[in-house]
Order: structure tokens, then sequence, then C-alpha cells
């Protein structure tokens, strides 16, 4: 074989192997960073863990008992915020992947907005949230504002990965449903809507995962009281404040603040499980 | 792209219809954004009107209660910090993404996935917690210390939209490229990558989002030292940081000077979209 | 707004706002006072102090909650202690120091003495952990020590107690002031911390409840006027003595009446 290809084909292979090893070692990288922290959470939380703390209430400043009212108020405030975010949150992106207005001074302004959205410290959320919310329409701490305050957070994560879930479906799917003389509507939500569902449900996930994580908005949104919520203008404690709440506020709650880190875990843990399956399902049952 | 498709005039009625609704969904999702500045102005006016903008950054230092305004050092702290994590964030995001996509058997690569979503969820005082027990003795109160939480913070972000952005690409690109004999690394670098390449950016995007605006973990371990950081192991504060701190008990002049530092980020982030716009002149919004 | 206590017909509410070193124990003393009121309930909010009064003053909160006295400022309040807090000068287990003199804490403080080995301990940096502005703990602190915070030479500031303590009980260099309550607390389960005495004054909830120990801040509720109805009574049983396990189970000291 002449010298210059079998030269080309070293370099190649030496390249191929340096990317291999280099993604190698960030997944180890990574890998090990996870397993530090879930074995330093495992490690000082596993102890003492058991399902009576998921159905008792916290005692003794939350160093004793469980965390049902609080587990309780995160599905309430998670599930007001994304009932919030999905529908706007679908209507924008459809409005941007799938109609000329995106590449308008209007499309152009929405993205802008929502970046510059996705930006605002969550500190900055809360106090927004108390303001407006909390106090400006009455709602005073409790876990709708709290679930409103959130939706503003998860909004601009979701809508990104819904646009561009909408914006790879096939050229082909729109042009056959304009052959076949089927209204926009109907392509969007029959036709397009599913063949996107990987990326909406990805999306949700995300959104989810942001929504649970955050813990400065909330504590000036939905607030701090433990008890088990009775309505939505009630206020709760959020699963993050109360774990802040242990670790930096309460003298030796720190034990019970790596026991609900660890039951948050298992919750999410739990919902991207579900998430995959229910994706998995989906798209072997056929989306169209 | 769909550009052949979009006639926004339809014969039916629902379409109308539709379309307004969308607009008006849009609007509001745009709306927000534009709330927060508005309230961040209201609340910073009594400050400067009373400081005054340029005292903000020429004062001696940041003692609010003896009447020194200086945000200069918090500043530079929020911007190096934010580079820092999205420099050590944006190879391990893709790396990861291509991992899980290319690289890894099967049945690693969802959990890997699974893993990267469950970081993804991590309440930030966790990480923060952990950093100051785990983190801090190693490394000190210190930039370098919130470069490394906050990387970890943001690198989910990266992965997760990053692996979707890759999984949209059309299967015969790969197949092609396959066909021409490319290697898996040339095929990602010269095919995949720029296919992408939008994706890659929202990811990048929503992640240095992610990391400006970030206040509980690297309010744990900077050392928060309104000072500028003459190297990595220098204790920082960022304004992130600055408002959570002082916020609660800080009254009147105070608490005003402390919400234009919010304006002042906002400003920051709007200038830093404005940059990514222009270097990718657009293409971002593709 | 007149600060009443929102009454329906079932439901009596009652809503107190303010310092996130208060919520804990007036939550605690609030899930009490429900369980012998059925029908009443208490809302604990955290923000802070200047958040509480600010609520107070406002009628945002029906009672305010702060870590301090009022100030000159806030006299149109009313304070109501309901329990006393400490304030002492830590440092970590493995250091030798033992104790340290007024003029050495502020020479340490202010940059003076920058090393152990001044100090009769190893040749080691100080690290000075200092609270953010505002806080009532770096106000007593300051006021006891006669120092402005700007001549303070931090190389660590915190937010709260507990942030201080990981801080200290990470670093074997480190000094810094922390609630007395919270540092005995965590010293008695094994955290590496000293409790060092303030004016030869050993510094525990014991010296505090003598009146021995000279560092020290009120927990106060804050009304705006004299409390009247649910506000009142809540008042009350804060301040009486079926309360007293509780504060002492949050490492206060309760008031004597």
């Amino acid at each position: 074989m002449p010298d210059g290809v079998s030269r080309q084909g070293q370099h190649h292979r030496i390249r191929e192997m340096l990317a291999v090893t280099c993604i190698w070692a960030t997944a180890i990288v990574v890998s090990l960073t996870f397993g530090w922290i879930l074995l330093d959470l495992l490690r000082h939380g596993l102890a003492h863990l058991s399902w009576a703390y998921l159905v008792e209430s916290p005692s003794d400043a939350g160093r004793s008992g469980g965390i049902a009212p609080i587990i309780a108020s995160t599905f309430l405030i998670v599930a007001v915020c994304m009932s919030i975010a999905v529908p706007i949150g679908i209507g924008t992106a459809l409005l941007l992947a799938e109609y000329s207005v995106a590449r308008s001074r209007f499309g152009r302004f929405v993205r802008r907005s929502l970046d510059a959205l996705a930006a605002v410290p969550s500190i900055v959320f809360g106090l927004f949230g108390s303001t407006l919310f909390c106090i400006y329409l009455g709602m005073g701490f409790s876990i709708l504002a709290g679930g409103l305050t959130l939706a503003c957070m998860v909004l601009p994560i979701f809508i990104r990965t819904a646009e561009e879930g909408f914006r790879s479906v096939p050229d082909e799917y729109r042009r056959g449903a304009a052959a076949l003389g089927i209204s926009r509507s109907a392509t969007l939500f029959k036709i397009i809507m599913p063949s996107a569902m990987p990326a909406l449900v990805a999306g949700f996930v995300l959104g989810i995962g942001r929504a649970l994580a955050e813990t400065a908005a909330l504590i000036f949104t939905s607030g701090y009281v433990d008890r088990m919520p009775e309505s939505l203008f009630d206020s709760g404690r959020a699963m993050s404040v109360h774990i802040y709440d242990l670790a930096m506020n309460v003298p030796g709650g720190g034990k019970s603040a790596y026991r609900t880190a660890l039951v948050l875990v298992a919750i999410l843990l739990l919902i991207n499980g579900s998430a995959s399956w229910l994706m998995h399902r989906w798209v072997r049952h056929g989306a169209t | 792209m769909t550009s052949s498709m979009r006639r926004d005039s339809s014969p039916w009625r629902a379409d109308t219809a539709l379309i307004w609704t969308l607009r008006l969904l849009a609007a509001a999702a745009a709306g927000i954004v534009l709330l927060i500045l508005v309230f961040l102005l209201i609340e910073s006016i009594p400050a400067l009107r009373t400081i005054g903008l340029v005292r903000f950054f020429s004062d001696a230092s940041w003692y609010p209660l003896s009447d020194r305004f200086n945000m200069a050092p918090m500043m530079a702290a929020s911007l190096l910090v934010t580079v820092g994590a999205i420099a050590l964030a944006i190879p391990l995001g893709f790396g990861s993404a291509l991992f899980c996509r290319y690289y890894a058997p099967r049945w690693i690569a969802g959990a890997y996935r699974r893993m990267i979503e469950v970081l993804a969820g991590i309440p930030s005082v966790v990480f923060g917690f952990w950093g100051l027990v785990v983190l801090v003795p190693l490394v000190t109160h210190s930039l370098i210390a919130g470069i490394l939480i906050l990387a970890l913070m943001i690198l989910p972000t990266v992965a997760l939209i990053a692996d979707a952005s890759l999984a949209r690409v059309p299967e015969e690109l790969i197949h092609g490229s396959a066909a021409l004999g490319l290697t898996r690394w040339g095929m990602i670098r010269r095919v995949i990558l720029p296919a992408a390449r939008c994706g890659l950016m929202t990811s990048v995007i929503l992640a240095v989002a992610r990391a400006i605006g970030e206040t509980m973990a690297v309010l744990m371990v900077c050392g928060n030292v309104v000072q500028m950081p003459k190297g990595l192991l220098d204790p920082v504060r960022t304004l992130t940081a600055n408002i959570a701190l002082e916020m609660a008990y800080a009254t009147d002049t105070h608490r005003s000077a402390l919400f234009v530092s919010g304006l002042l980020l906002m400003v920051i982030v709007g200038l830093l979209i404005a940059m990514a716009e222009w270097i990718s002149k657009g293409r971002i919004y593709a | 707004m007149l600060s009443t206590s929102a009454q329906t017909a079932e439901t009596r509410r009652l809503v107190l706002t303010g310092s996130s070193t208060v919520a804990p124990l007036v939550s605690e003393i609030g899930k009490r006072y429900e369980k012998l009121h059925p029908g009443v309930r208490i809302d604990v909010q955290m923000g802070g102090s200047s958040r509480g009064i600010a609520d107070a003053r406002r009628g945002t909160a029906d009672v305010g909650m702060a870590s301090r006295g009022l100030k000159e400022s806030e006299k149109d309040l009313m304070a109501h202690q309901i329990a006393q807090d400490g304030v002492c000068v830590i440092v970590h287990a493995d250091n030798p120091i033992t104790s340290l003199t007024h003029q050495q804490i502020i020479d340490i403080y202010t940059g003076k003495i920058d090393n152990w080995k001044l100090l009769g301990g190893k040749d080691k940096p100080i690290t000075v952990v200092n609270k953010a502005e505002g806080r009532a703990t770096l106000e007593v602190f300051l006021a006891h020590f006669n120092l402005e915070n700007p001549s303070i030479q931090a190389d660590v500031v915190i937010g709260d107690n507990e942030q201080g303590i990981k801080t200290v009980s990470g670093n074997v260099d480190a000094i810094g002031y922390v609630s007395i309550g919270t540092a005995e607390y965590d010293s008695e389960h094994g955290v590496p911390i000293k409790l060092l005495p303030a004016e030869s004054i050993p510094a525990s909830i014991k010296s505090l409840a003598e009146g021995r120990f000279p560092i020290s801040r009120p927990l106060n509720l804050v009304t705006l006027g004299k409390p009247t109805g649910l506000a009142k009574d809540f008042i009350d049983y804060c301040r009486s003595e079926a309360v007293h396990d509780l504060i002492n189970a949050q490492r206060f000291v309760p008031v004597a009446r």
C-alpha cells in the first residue's frame, strides 16, 4: 500500500483512540464524582431511614419524625408548576417552531426574553414571586404562589427542548398532511406533537428536575410551614427548603437533611424511570 | 426546515383561533422577564437616586452599612465563576452526551443517562453542603471551589440537552458517513456535531444562564469575601451570593442597592445574549 | 392596614415572618399551641429579621420575628422577648489555644495578629471567619468588641450559624463566632469545635442562663402597637413556662419573668 495512505490511516487511528480515551475518561470522572456525592448521602442518611419516615410528620424542628407533609407539599408545588408551564411552554414552542413568526421580530423577541429569563437568579425569582404572587395578587405564602414562580423558572428549559423537538419532526409529515387537506391545528395536535413526544418528555423531566432542585425561590413564596397542606392556598414546605433548614439553620439537623436528600433522589429516580418507560411504550406501540 | 409549509393564512377558522392562542401564550412567556425587569427597576430606584450609578463602581469597597457600595469585585467574581464553570462543564457535558450516544454499550448508556438526570434534580443546597464539607477542606473557600461546584451543577443541563439534540441527527447522515468509511470520531467531529449545532448551542446558553443565576451553592463554598480575585485560591463573592447573604437583614437603601446588583446581573446577561447572537450571526436561532 | 389575625368562621390564622434563627423555635411552639387550641393555624415563615420587622409594620404579617433588639428607627414597634441567645467565639478542637483575651480577639479580627504562633499555637496563618453585614450576630459581636465592620480583615464570610460551624470544623486554623446554642449542640454531638470563654467565663448555655456570659442577644416577637386577640394570646404563650422545654431544646435560654 502506498506510504501516504497508511500514514493517514495511522493518523486516524490515533485520533480515534484519543477520542475514545477522552470520552471514557469524561464518563468515568463524572460517574466518580456523582458516586462520591451519592455515597456521602447514603453514608449519613441511610441509618434510621424507614418507611415511617415517609408517613410521619416532622417533630423537634425536623430533627426527628418524618417528612410526609413535606412530600405532599412538594408534590403539589411541582404539580402546579408543570400544569402551568406545560401548556404555555408547548404553545410557545409550537409558535416558534411551526410558524414563520419565528424569524420575525416577535419570534426573536420571545427567544431573547426566554434566554434572559433562564438567567434570572433564583433569589430574584423568590423576591419577584413574593411581590407579584404573594403580595400583589394576594395569594400570601402559598403552594400556588410557589408553583407559579417555579413555572416561570421552568419555562425557558421546557420551551427550548420542546421547540427543538418540534423542529426535528420531518417535513414529510407536514407536507403529507397538507396534501391530505388536514387543517393546521389537526396536523399539530395529531401528527406533530405525538412524533415530538420523546423531546417533550425529555423537557418535562428536565423541568421537574429544575423544579425539585429549587430552594431560594420557594422560601419566599411557598414558605416554611411544615403542616400537611389542605389547599393550594396553604403554605407548604418543599423538600429542598426542608433540606436547607435542616442543614443550615437547625442545629443537629444534618442527619435528617441527608435522609430527606436521599428520599428526593429516590423520587427523582422514580420520575425519570417512569418517564423513560412511558416513552419506550409510546415509541414501540406507534405514535402516529 | 419547514419554510415551504409556512402558510399562516389558512381556510380553517380553528387554525386562526389557534395561532392567536399560541401568540398569546408566547407573549405571556416572553412577558415574564419584562415584569421581572420592571420589578428590579422599581426596587432599585431609591438606591440609584440616593447613591448614583457611578459610585457602584468607584467606591472604595462594599460595606453598605458604612455607605460604601462598590460592586465591581463581585461582578468580576460572577463572571469568572461562570466562565470557569462553563469551561469545565462543556467538554464534560458534550463528552457525556457523546458517550451515551456513540461510545457506551446500551445498558451503561442507560444507567449513565439516569445518573445525569438525577444529578439535574439535586437541590443546590445539597451541592453546596457537599462542597462545604468535602471540597472546601481540599481547596479552601475559593474561586476554584465555586467553579468546580458550579460546573457539577450545570453539567447535567449541558449533557441532557446535548444528548437530546444528538438523538435528533437524521439517521441518513450517520449511515452515509459510515458508507463513506469515516471513523467514529471523524463522523462525530465532521458530520454529527455540525448537524446538531443548534441544540448544542441551546445547551450552552441554558447552562450559562443557570451558572450566572446560581445562588446557594456558590454562597456556601466561595468564601464570600468581597475582593477582586488575584488567583484561583482567593475567596470571592458573587453578585447572587451577595443578594442572598444580605437581603434578609437589609433595610432601605442597602436593600435597594441589592436590587441594583440584580439589575446589573440582568444587564450582563443581556450583553452575553447579544454577544452570542452576534458570534453566531443569528444561526443559533436557526 | 391594621394588624389583625385573620378570623374566619372555623379557622383562625396567625402569620409570623422574620428571622430564620427564631423560626424553628416559634414553629415548634406554634405546633404545641395548635394542639391546645384546635381550629387555630400558626403559620411561620422565614425571610430575615428586617423582613419580620417590615412586615409587622406594614401589616403583611401579624407578628414579626427578630433575632435582635429594636433599633432607634423602629421604636414605633413593640418587642416581646421570648428567649435569649449567646454569641461565642469558636476554634477547631485540635487547636492548642484554649482561651483568648478580649484584646487578642480584636487583634485577630483586625489583622494585627495573623498567625497562631503569636498566641502560643502552631505556626499557621489564622483563617478569620466573619458574618455577613447586617446580621444580628455580627452586630452583637461588633458592639461587644467595639469594632467597625470595615476594619475587620476576614478570610471567609458566612451567612448562617451552621455554615460557620462547618467552616471552622473543616479548617484547623480557623476562628469564628456563632450562636452559643448551635455551637454547644454540635460540639456535644462530635463536631470538632471548641467554644472559647469570654473574659474567663466559659461559653455555655448554663453560664448564659445564669446571666454571667457577657455576649448575648434577645430573640423577639415584634408587633405594631399592643397585640390583641390571637396574637396576644400566642405571644403570652411563647413567654410562658409551658414552652421552656422547647426553648431549651433549641438551645436558647428562656427569659425569666
